[in-house]
């Protein structure tokens, strides 16, 4: 039997630290384990005892690429438990700080950490030196997303402005009118990345995934919905527990999730897609379309593409809401704590992230729970490796290796959110 | 000039969320230019190419809370000419030194169950309690012009130009009413760590000392004014406990309050 052991002791562009192992014998993968050691955090540990109004500003600090996505989670499961509901202005600009999150997460990850797979660069950084104008422009739409979250965050990272009930400060109308410039070019720029994006070289892998997302009346989901699946699920946010599990492995700080009685399952921008495409706006629909993708997406390395539709999306979305939004007569709703439990599940950049609290009749948090996207994706990642690397078993060493890397990048994972990277090992017996 | 080569930058990452690494990603404007002037030689968030070093510039995130971190804090010091810590898990222990003030074998109980698959150290600590460190950058998360700031400096071998004035100080300079006198609401500006443009103040709200403590900060009486306000002694021990929790006068002062 002809053997070789391929190792990468970090993969890299990924948020977070964990590694990956591939065992092949006989030309046939037998395994494929995503490892991950991260130290863990304890934040649900030390969240107990912490008062219900600082959950915004702590969950924040799970994650620095997607603090807005922790910070909604986190308000809306406490708005949850003390039986209070966001609506109007408020609620819209919940919805536009997403949008920031949204493409600025989706464009670091489009243009700096993953379109290099696909045209063969270290990184973004040195993709700049040959295609200067194309990273140019995916910089400058990155600046636009953090715009939108300095302006109504007060910062990019670990915004200060959100609270249970609402925001400390809400932004005057004319506060808002420098970005809707801004946003008309970010949204012609966001069709141009889904055009470029189109035009790479896929390899046609496909899975028949289970999909779990949002799906809300007449939105393209970012705050609420059910729970839906394409195999039939379709739950309240409440139901969660009873249809998800999490598994502890020994080779990993983050736990996995499961379907109770089922398998592993997808979330992020795919899956949401494929739930949701009716609900994208005519623009992002048409360009989708242009893009050859179809209503559903189960070509994980088409996600870039996926991606690059959502941002145009969020664009949109963005110019929408500034073009209706009436200032709110108050920043927040005044709140008096009561005893309760809460739920919470919005449409983090990567995917369903769902949490739950537990508070004292004081607004003492009593109990937390978080389930971040990358966790819930682990065993979809170890699946496509599985299903996927046999098929590129004949490329040279070095090639195996950055497809490998690349397919586990498909789904933008964050480490640091999921414990919270990876180490890449094949083994090939 | 031909044959010098460009000083070589590394990003380092210990127990963090990524934030403040990202914060360099952040400087849209700024980042071909600081490619362009440096070396980006390990930087594995943002690029598979690495250069084994050593290093001119190893900006640090990120705190100790492993043996294996311990050990590799060590070796990257060693590779590195300078070294500058960003943010508060690196420059205090961060938020995840809440954990100094608990049992964190019932944390893992808590959050796992296999605790015993679990590694970790008992506390959560700054780089610099672990090796020599020549500019700590304060914040949670960092400012991206004072990282700006610090690199321009290192790359000038000057003394990077960050203020260790409070907050306060900068809502004076930016024109702010003051939060805590006109609407009575607690702050803790007076003795945090300027370096965020007073943020929260700007936002209506008061500071929550994610810059950690100034130079000399006056918590005791801050406390008192605080108390004044109605802000009671379990609310005092969790505002000082929170993201600079084992930065030493914010540990002390919250000691103080039932710790």
């Amino acid at each position: 039997m002809v053997g070789k052991t391929i190792k990468v002791d970090l993969l890299a562009r990924i948020e977070g630290e964990s590694a990956f192992k591939v065992v092949v014998r006989d030309g046939v993968v037998r395994s494929a384990e995503l490892r991950i050691f991260e130290p863990p955090r304890f934040f649900e540990a030390f969240l107990r005892g912490r008062a219900f109004t600082e959950v915004a500003d702590i969950t924040a600090r799970i994650c620095g690429l997607c603090p807005a996505a922790y910070q909604m989670s986190a308000v809306h499961a406490m708005e949850n438990a003390l039986g209070l509901t966001v609506t109007g202005p408020l609620r819209d600009l919940r919805r536009l700080l997403y949008c920031g999150e949204w493409i600025e997460s989706h464009i670091l990850h489009i243009y700096m950490l993953h379109a290099p797979d696909f045209l063969g660069y270290a990184g973004g950084i040195e993709m700049a030196r040959d295609h200067s104008e194309i990273v140019r422009r995916g910089l400058a739409l990155k600046k636009v997303g953090n715009e939108i979250m300095t302006l109504l965050g007060g910062r990019e990272i670990h915004p200060i402005n959100v609270r249970v009930g609402g925001f400390y400060r809400v932004p005057r109308r004319r506060e808002l009118e420098p970005l809707r410039e801004r946003l008309k070019w970010a949204r012609d720029a966001a069709r141009e990345t889904v055009r470029w994006a189109a035009g790479f070289d896929f390899p046609e892998r496909e899975r028949d995934y289970t999909f779990v997302a949002l799906r809300h009346g007449s939105e393209y989901p970012f705050n609420e919905g059910r729970i839906v699946s394409n195999r039939g699920l379709d739950i309240a946010v409440p139901e969660y527990d009873e249809h998800f599990e999490e598994m502890q492995v020994e080779r990993s700080t983050a736990l996995h999730s499961r379907l109770s009685g089922g398998g592993s399952y997808l979330v992020g921008p795919l899956a949401r897609y494929s739930l949701n495409f009716e609900r994208l706006s005519p623009i992002a629909q048409e360009a989708a379309r242009e893009a050859g993708l179809g209503r559903t997406c189960t070509n994980p390395y088409r996600s870039i593409v996926v991606r690059a539709v959502e941002v145009l999306y969020a664009c949109d979305e963005a110019l929408r809401i500034i073009d209706v939004y009436e200032e709110p007569g108050r920043p927040s709703i005044p709140i008096e704590p009561c005893a309760g439990v809460g739920f919470g599940a919005t449409e983090a950049p990567r995917g369903l992230l769902y949490h739950r609290y537990r508070i004292e009749s004081d607004g003492t948090i009593a109990e937390a729970r978080i389930v971040p996207p990358t966790s819930q994706n682990q065993a979809s990642i170890e699946e496509d490796l599985a299903s996927f690397v046999g098929g590129f078993l004949d490329l040279p060493d070095d090639d195996l290796r950055h497809r490998c890397e690349q397919t586990v990048r498909n789904y933008d994972p964050c480490i640091s959110c999921a414990t919270h990277f990876l180490r890449l090992e094949t083994d090939r017996g | 000039m031909a044959g010098k080569r460009k000083p070589r930058l590394a990003v380092w990452k210990f127990a963090s969320c990524d934030g403040c690494q990202l914060s360099l990603l952040d400087c849209e404007d700024e980042l071909l230019a600081v490619a362009g002037a440096v070396d980006i030689a390990y930087f594995p968030e943002a690029t598979r190419a690495a250069v084994s070093g050593p290093y001119d510039l190893s900006l640090v995130e990120g705190s100790i809370t492993t043996a294996e971190d311990a050990e590799r804090v060590i070796e990257v010091r060693r590779r590195s000419r300078k070294l500058v810590t960003m943010g508060a898990c690196a420059t205090a222990g961060g938020i995840q030194a809440l954990r100094n003030f608990a049992d964190v074998k019932e944390y893992a109980s808590f959050v796992y169950a296999r605790p015993d698959y679990i590694h970790t150290l008992a506390t959560s600590t700054p780089i610099a309690d672990h090796v020599p460190v020549d500019f700590e950058l304060r914040g949670c998360p960092i400012d991206k012009r004072q990282l700006l700031e610090v690199i321009s400096a290192f790359l000038a071998g000057r003394r990077p130009n960050i203020p260790a004035h409070s907050v306060c100080v900068e809502c004076k300079l930016k024109g702010n009413v003051c939060v805590m006198v006109a609407l009575g609401t607690p702050c803790l500006g007076p003795v945090t760590h300027a370096g965020c443009g007073a943020l929260c103040p700007s936002y209506d709200r008061g500071c929550y000392g994610c810059f950690g403590p100034m130079e000399t900060p006056n918590n005791r009486s801050l406390s008192q004014r605080l108390g004044e306000l109605g802000v009671n002694e379990r609310t005092l021990l969790r505002v000082y406990r929170t993201f600079n929790a084992n930065a030493g006068p914010f540990r002390e002062e919250s000691d103080r309050h039932g710790g």
